[in-house]
């Protein structure tokens, strides 16, 4: 049976290739393929370790916050210095408006046109023939819906720039907190553009989510995957470190356990890496690029929790925090990615309330001369780590763990399938030469490639 | 229509209430509506990038990035747009490629990924054959009608290509022999984009600077627009980001960067970096962010094989160098200098590129005379502020002490 490749596929962030086979219409193989190798951990070494955190958010456009803050995570341990009150509650406002952003974007721009056809124009012409069920009234809807979307977007990143400066890549975020002044005036300004995107993802975003949902109710059972899911937690509080997402791990959908970064591990076989050893933990280094690897097809590891392929991102969140649970598939991970904003939103009008005008948002420390810290938080699409070493303030050690990884690595070093291959097993595709189911499911997991790849310490 | 000057004039204006994009939206599109223009097909390659220009792009509009869409251009080929996937997507950027041959436009975001003769970064498949960013760019580039380079990367490299950069990555006129126009900026200002767009669409290529950067928007320093300068003059420093007082000794490169972002602020006016307490960075600049780190330490003095360079000598080289091949000599001495003491020590063996021809060696050299007059400024005011301090203070509380005695007056 044909293996049909979908390369570039389309609405997702970066390179990707898929590698599909069907039979018997329906998928019984799958292969996913990096194509990008920039290497930017090999470009920390021997910097300033203060620059981590600048440096590192430019390895992703769409997520740069969510680098930022594990890597100044990751710093504040290896200084031994911690966020001010204030300072912890601004990093959680600017993440929360960048999580707001992606969320919006990722529906309305990226996964909308599976389901609703565009207007007429190029980039939304050509599309596929197929399958498209919404009745011509409610695509109309949609698509201005989509319209108001793109403006909440581009308002969230405003409120982003309230204490970041600038959005895409903020600029504020330091070790012990945030540059900007948490002026009553700030305040407010973020707040009430707040306000405005809070009510708008309860009134509109959520029920459109579950309007493509009601029209394709097959999607509720495509995608399932392994029903292992992970999280490392985000939005920590400040003072106790608590977070508003707990760290977890559930294996086939069971009841959430304690997680223990030490299992982390990256293997190497199909990726294009020198060697094909055993999987390497975060603190160590690695190996350097070989684009000829015989069985290797993609440039991203793959990571393994216990030799366990897991999956990441909202549904994981779901499941670990016990927010939603209804079950695991291609429309489960849209509702919960929309369910997850409005949570947001929420937190985030707690954060606001909880700050006290004028308090100091950051302190003066000075770093030792030599440290290492990790810094763990989840990015928007699931767990993201930064690992940092330094000595004589020069970076010595430098690795990142990207949520893409998780979800969209190749077979590991067992030949076991990665989360998102695994859960287009069984994808019914009609149309053979379109494959836009195989599309849907890959676009549900919000997929990056931007900083999926990267080479360890050579 | 508009006329050019009063096109830059609004470009550059200090007094936009709203983005840049949102005035010239109208003015577009009653030119369309009048057929003057017709709207350009655009192929945007994604190359070595983090997708963060087109992020940036995506906060424009006001409304909606639609807009952009429907009124400016006519975006045959951007994988993060494009319903269609794989083969059909594919097809429609040859067609574009075929039928529009002279006529369209590349924009390129990313960097080009050179090691291993581009197979670092491969962008689609076509028939059977797995092509690269590399060699699409080559094959299309002799085709476009203008190749447009968008964010750091794609202009000079940027942070895909910082040290060692084992991708190789480059900026896109270092690959291809076609003119190019860079908007750089990591990630670049929206109002760059369009505002640029704008002016190839209305008036053909804009008025460019050494580094092929629109000299509306790249022509000035941070340092020359930046509200803090008064405190610079007085000499009033920051002594730890985000304190008051200008942000040069926690490593602002405002002196030596080139872009308007204190006027023009970021996400429609609500902040930009050394308004919020973070020192500039320098990401529209070439050397971007080799050369600007440690983001966290100020500019490296001057070093020459005459001493350490002040103004006056640097000054005289600048004038020599229209003239004599010795001041070009000199003053590649300078620049091969230019990084100093900082971080680059024991990890670059050799310093970031050279400036590769008189005029950006001239602009440079600029950039270096502002950066010693920061220098000297830093060191004259603080002597001076010592003075001026103790002076009228006690000459005040002599005064205030005089006519109305008693401590609470007292300061
Ligand atoms: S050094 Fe930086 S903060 Fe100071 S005046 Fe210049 S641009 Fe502004
Ligand atoms: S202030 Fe400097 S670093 Fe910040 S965006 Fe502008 S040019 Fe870039």
């Amino acid at each position: 049976m044909a293996v049909q490749t979908i390369f570039p596929v389309t609405r997702i962030h970066e390179p990707l290739r898929a590698d599909i086979e069907v039979q018997a219409g329906k998928v019984t193989d799958a292969w996913l393929g990096a194509h990008l190798f920039r290497g930017m951990e090999s470009m920390m070494l021997n910097r300033d370790p203060r620059d981590a955190a600048l440096f590192t958010q430019r390895i992703c456009g769409i997520c740069s916050s969510a680098h930022s803050i594990a890597a100044s995570m990751a710093q504040q341990q290896a200084f031994g210095v911690h966020p001010t009150p204030t300072g912890q509650h601004l990093t959680n406002l600017i993440y929360a408006a960048d999580i707001i952003q992606n969320n919006l974007r990722h529906f309305y721009v990226l996964v909308l046109y599976d389901y609703v056809k565009g207007p007429d124009i190029p980039p939304y012409v050509p599309r596929a023939q197929t399958d498209y069920r919404l009745p011509p009234k409610v695509s109309e809807e949609l698509l201005q819906h989509a319209k108001q979307a793109a403006r909440k977007a581009v308002q969230a990143h405003e409120a982003m720039a309230v204490f970041g400066a600038k959005a895409p890549m903020q600029q504020t975020i330091l070790p012990t907190g945030v540059t900007e002044q948490a002026s009553g005036e700030r305040i407010m300004a973020y707040s009430s553009i707040l306000q405005e995107i809070t009510e708008w993802v309860e009134n509109v975003h959520i029920s459109d989510v579950l309007t493509i949902a009601e029209y394709y109710q097959d999607y509720y059972s495509i995608g399932a995957g392994y029903g292992n899911f992970i999280s490392v937690g985000m939005f920590p509080a400040p003072l106790t470190g608590d977070r508003s997402f707990p760290a977890g791990l559930v294996i086939n959908q069971g009841q959430p356990e304690t997680l223990d970064v030490n299992h982390f591990a990256e293997e190497i076989r199909y990726s294009w890496y020198n060697g094909d050893g055993a999987g390497h933990a975060p603190i160590q280094a690695g190996p350097g690029p070989n684009r000829d690897k015989p069985e290797a097809y993609s440039w991203i590891k793959a990571p393994r929790y216990k030799e366990l392929p897991v999956e990441c991102g909202p549904l994981a969140r779901g499941f670990i925090s016990g927010d939603y649970r209804r079950g695991v598939s291609v429309m489960d991970r849209l509702i919960a990615r929309a369910r997850e904003t409005l949570k947001i939103c929420k937190l985030a009008q707690g954060f606001v309330a909880a700050i006290v005008p004028d308090t100091p948002s950051f302190q003066r420390y000075t770093q030792p001369d030599s440290g290492a810290g990790v810094g763990l938080t989840d990015a928007m699409r699931g767990v993201l780590g930064h690992w940092l070493e330094y000595k004589h303030n020069k970076v010595t050690h430098y690795q990142i763990i990207t949520p893409t990884t998780w979800n969209f690595s190749p077979r590991d070093n067992r030949g076991v399938r990665g989360p998102v291959e695994q859960a287009l097993i069984g994808t019914p595709i009609a149309a053979e030469g379109e494959l836009i189911e195989a599309g849907r499911v890959i676009r549900s997991f919000d997929p990056c490639f931007t900083c999926a790849v990267h080479l360890f310490k050579k | 229509m508009l006329s050019r000057r009063d096109f830059l004039k609004l470009c550059m204006s200090a007094a936009l209430t709203a983005g840049l994009t949102e005035q010239l939206l109208p003015i577009m599109r009653q030119a369309f509506a009048e057929r003057k223009l017709t709207k350009p097909p655009v192929i945007w390659l994604e190359l070595g990038s983090c997708t963060g220009n087109s992020v940036s792009l995506d906060n424009a509009v006001n409304p909606t990035f639609y807009q952009v869409l429907h009124d400016m251009i006519d975006l045959r080929y951007h994988w993060l747009l494009n319903a269609a996937q794989g083969e059909q997507a594919v097809q429609a950027l040859m067609d574009t490629v075929e039928q529009e041959s002279g006529n369209f436009w590349i924009v390129v975001e990313g960097s080009v990924m050179t090691a291993d003769n581009g197979r670092f970064n491969h962008i689609f498949l076509r028939g059977n054959e797995m092509v690269t960013g590399l060699a699409a760019l080559r094959e299309f580039a002799p085709r476009a009608k203008h190749v447009i380079a968008v964010g750091t990367c794609a202009c000079f490299g940027g942070p895909a290509a910082a040290y060692p950069n084992p991708g190789g990555a480059k900026g896109v006129w270092d690959v291809i022999k076609q003119p190019v126009i860079n908007i750089p900026g990591c990630p670049s200002h929206p109002d760059w984009i369009t505002g640029t767009f704008s002016h190839l669409l209305m008036y053909g290529l804009p008025q460019m600077d050494s580094y092929n950067r629109p000299k509306m928007f790249f022509g000035q320093t941070i340092h020359d627009l930046c509200q803090r300068r008064q405190q610079y003059e007085d000499g009033i420093f920051a002594a730890f980001p985000g304190e008051k007082g200008c942000l040069y000794k926690v490593g602002c490169k405002g002196p030596v960067t080139h872009a308007d972002c204190p006027k023009r602020q970021w996400n429609h006016y609500v902040n930009w970096p050394v308004r919020a307490g973070a020192p500039c960075i320098g990401c529209a600049g070439p050397g971007f962010p080799d050369s600007t780190m440690p983001f966290y330490e100020h500019l490296p003095d001057v070093h020459t094989p005459l001493g350490a360079l002040n103004v006056k000598k640097i000054g005289a080289a600048a004038v020599g160098l229209g003239a004599a091949a010795t001041g070009v000599h000199f003053i590649t001495g300078v620049m091969t200098r230019r990084v100093g003491k900082n971080w680059l020590e024991g990890t670059k063996p050799q310093e970031t590129d050279q400036p590769e021809n008189l005029e950006q060696l001239k602009q440079e050299l600029d950039d270096l005379i502002r950066q010693q007059n920061a220098l000297i400024s830093e060191s004259k005011s603080l002597a001076k502020n010592k003075v001026k301090r103790r002076l009228p203070r006690t000459f005040r509380k002599k005064v205030v002490d005089f006519f109305r005695p008693g401590p609470k007056h007292r300061r």
